[in-house]
């Protein structure tokens, strides 16, 4: 219900800080909610923290799930 | 100590380390002083320089029949220097624009300037001589002027008003009530630069490719729109309430529909994103150096080659049509293909959370 | 923005919802409830209902968490503002929100109270160390997904040793609240009359995960689909309930699975149980008392708990009479069957806290979708 974005993570910081990058636009974000972060991953990005990391392997599953042309088996 | 002090000499406003203080809104010599070493420095010209309490201009006797424009403008922007600009140009910009989209040559320009006391002369100096630019780029005289000074914390550095006058030829007939249904709606360039950058500072966002105010006189642009030969039935800038306030203010005055095309509608990649982080939409947000056009469908392609041509309107596209709705909804079919209603904002927009 | 971008594409959209068409059986009526405030918003937004068969309609839920505000915590932080000078620091969403005495926080803050807005409670922090002399309290609403940073923030003040934060815990919980509207009876008539299954949020989930929502299919036999946050997200998510319906299954299912594990965040869950416990009951608008559905701050950390530093019982407040947030918020209204929609209740002159929020449903459709209204009447 809450505003979270995804953005990669550019540079990480002391104190569980980091600067993400959301199409060219970088902010401070916190890192203490999430572990073993590393620049290049992506995170999901709320009110200033990082709530968890994005699979990018997942997500490109779940687009080509969507993509498909097939029916699903048990569909009529 | 040599003591030939030239005769008559005052010393001059410390530009540098000087601070606005109640004297100089006081109406006595330190006033004159400011407006003289300051104001009339950069701003002045002939009109200035008749040095009475009302300014007499020419509008009338030169120009052929036609009507006068008139607008005015305050400008309260905070911070008062933003990437792309300051309170001082955005005032000449604002005003000339307001004036410029009722397809009249802005001519004329009045200033009045609250000081808050304490305020460095040095950023009044910038703020001074980045109106004068401003004004001398867009073809403009600063005719009349006023100062006042109020006392630390009961202002926000300055305020300014400036009002505009404009010389509107015969048979140029543009309003907000001539939208017809089957118009095609166009934008002048990318939207939401302005209020992203302002916001983009008060929020610590920093950005690759920084994002500049789009603060900028449109005269030019509008000239060659109206020489285009294109039935334009209005021009409108998209300040305060964004593009969103704008389209709406134009469908309820001509009592019509509009409906956009979300893909069609230009904001920088940095400026969505801006928009994202914030929980904002940029149709809602200022742009300070765009118009909004609407003219006959079969000119549109004549008006956006006139558009394109000049360096204000390189990106001018076409984001919409105007329809026949008594509900005067300005509507949307978005990316995804659904539709939706582009409504104005009740307040302010405000970032959000949820 | 990349893994945004993607997730809006119109032509995959256009895929999708020729799938959900052909699957869709026509004999049937499929109503689903999206729970969560921001799936409203993304709804109303992109126009998703446009991409949906007549027989699939979507039911708002209470997932928005200022819309299930009660007036009673406005008032709260209200009296803490002008009364108590406080300096209070919000998230903008809570300023419209109508409040007793024709006051909201923005009128409030128009009054003389020092209310100011934040995007983060890091900025509240700030504000705190900024003003050793002054109290400042933060005002902490929001579900799962925004209960962490306050925990963060919490932890943080003892570390440094601020003496002068702390917060109002209004943090409310998704499965309970869930639970609350299924044990209702459904009433006849009503949008969530014929409820088959759940959107579930996007965001709550990253921190809980997915197993908190079990129990829906087990104890009330109804399918939940984790969606993502993106319209295409909640299109197919909408396809795999109905897919789910057409099957006559009852899973929890995760469209969202490059954000949500079954586990959730468990460091996040792990700050968030040091800091705060559950609350037996919580007043939300629209539902009434909710067992366990609400967080306070444990005695552990009470010196930050903003009712007991300021001695400041709850006071519940009724809602304006004409008012039907409360029908709406549990699925048993739409925003065109309260009689004060769009006239007396605008967005500039909100009267209940569903017209305040973009996540409200009166907001969203009044915002993004009542020309639907003018085309049916």
């Amino acid at each position: 219900m809450c505003l979270a974005i995804p953005a990669r993570v550019v540079e990480i910081a002391d104190n569980d800080q980091a600067v993400v990058d959301l199409g060219g636009v970088k902010k401070d974000v916190s890192l203490a909610l999430v572990e073993d972060v590393r620049v290049g991953d992506y995170v999901i990005v709320h009110v200033g923290y990082a709530l968890t990391r994005l699979d990018p392997e997942e997500a490109h599953k779940t687009l080509a799930l969507m993509a498909e042309a097939g029916l699903n088996p048990e569909a009529a | 100590m040599s003591g030939t002090v030239k005769k008559g000499y005052a010393r001059p406003l410390d530009l540098k380390h000087g601070r606005v203080d109640l004297s100089h809104g006081g109406g006595g010599r330190a006033m004159v002083q400011l407006i003289t070493e300051l104001f009339a420095n950069h701003l002045g010209n002939e009109y200035l320089a008749q040095g009475n309490d009302g300014t007499v201009l020419p509008i009338g006797t030169s120009h052929g029949p036609g009507r006068l424009v008139v607008s005015t403008d305050s400008h309260v922007v905070s911070p008062l220097f933003f990437p792309g600009g300051d309170i001082g140009c955005l005032s000449v910009h604002g005003t000339v624009n307001d004036v410029a989209v009722m397809g009249a040559t802005p001519l004329y320009l009045t200033a009045g300037f609250i000081l808050e006391e304490g305020f460095p002369l040095a950023d009044l100096a910038r703020i001074v001589t980045s109106m004068a630019r401003a004004a001398a780029d867009a073809g403009v005289k600063l005719v009349a002027g006023d100062t006042k000074v109020v006392e630390q914390g009961k202002g926000d550095g300055v305020f300014i008003t400036t009002t505009g006058v404009g010389f509107l030829p015969e048979g140029v007939c543009l309003g907000g009530d001539q939208a017809r249904p089957g118009d095609a709606v166009l934008v002048s360039g990318h939207i939401g630069d302005h209020g992203v950058a302002i916001m983009g500072r008060r929020e610590n966002l920093s950005f690759d490719a920084p994002i500049q105010s789009d603060t900028a006189a449109l005269n030019g642009l509008t000239a060659a729109m109206l020489a285009s030969g294109a039935r334009l039935r209005l021009m409108r800038d998209p300040t305060r309430g964004g593009l969103a306030a704008t389209l709406n203010e134009i469908a309820h005055q001509s009592g019509v529909g509009i409906h956009l095309d979300e893909a069609a509608i230009p904001v920088r990649p940095e400026v969505e994103a801006a928009c994202e982080l914030l929980g904002l939409d940029p149709l809602n947000i200022a742009n300070e150096g765009k118009l909004i056009a609407v003219c006959a469908a079969e000119d549109a392609d004549a008006l956006l080659g006139a558009m394109r041509a000049h360096p204000q309107g390189r990106d001018a596209t076409r984001i919409g049509r105007v329809t026949d709705d008594p509900n005067r909804f300005v509507q949307m079919t978005t990316r995804l293909g659904g539709r939706r209603m582009v409504d104005w904002l009740a307040g302010e927009q405000l970032p959000r959370i949820c | 923005m990349k893994y945004v971008d993607e997730f809006r594409d119109g032509e995959i959209a256009k895929n999708i919802a020729a799938h959900i068409a052909a699957e869709a059986d026509p004999a049937r009526r499929y109503a689903f409830m999206e729970f969560c405030g921001g799936h409203t918003h993304a709804i109303s937004r992109y126009g998703v209902p446009d991409l949906l068969p007549a027989n699939v309609r979507m039911v708002h839920g209470p997932g928005c968490p200022v819309c299930v505000l009660p007036i009673g915590r406005i008032d709260q932080v209200i009296r803490l503002a002008t009364q108590r000078n406080v300096i209070v620091c919000t998230y903008a969403d809570t300023l419209r929100v109508p409040a007793s005495d024709n006051l909201s926080l923005m009128r409030a803050k128009a009054r003389g109270g020092d209310i100011r807005m934040v995007y983060s409670v890091a900025d509240a922090l700030k504000v705190a160390r900024d003003n050793p002399g002054r109290e400042v309290m933060f005002f902490a609403i929001g579900f799962e997904t925004t209960t962490p940073p306050t925990a963060v923030a919490i932890l943080q003040a003892r570390a440094e040793g601020l003496k002068n934060f702390s917060a109002l815990c209004c943090h409310v919980l998704t499965p309970p609240a869930m639970r609350h509207l299924l044990d209702a009876p459904p009433i006849p008539g009503t949008p969530a009359e014929d409820l088959a299954g759940f959107v579930g949020p996007a965001h709550v989930s990253t921190v809980i995960g997915s197993r908190p929502y079990e129990f829906v299919a087990a104890d009330y036999g109804k399918p939940v689909v984790i969606a993502g946050f993106e319209p295409l997200d909640v299109m197919q998510a909408i396809l795999m309930l109905i897919r789910q319906v057409n099957q006559g299954r009852a899973e929890v299912e995760n469209e969202f699975t490059r954000a949500v594990t079954r586990e959730g965040n468990l460091k996040a869950q792990g700050l968030v149980n040091e800091v705060l416990e559950l609350r037996e009951s919580f007043e939300w608008r629209g539902l009434g008392q909710v067992p366990f559905s609400a967080l306070r701050i444990r005695d552990a950390y009470g010196e930050f708990d903003a009712e007991r530093r300021f001695d400041m019982p709850y006071q519940a407040v009724a809602d304006n009479k004409a008012c039907e947030c409360g029908a709406i918020l549990r699925g048993e209204k739409r925003p065109v069957d309260c009689k004060i929609f769009g006239t007396v209740c605008t967005p500039e002159n909100p009267v209940g806290s569903c017209m305040v929020s973009s996540e409200g449903a009166c907001a969203a459709h009044y915002t993004y979708g009542r020309y639907r209204d003018e085309v049916a009447a």
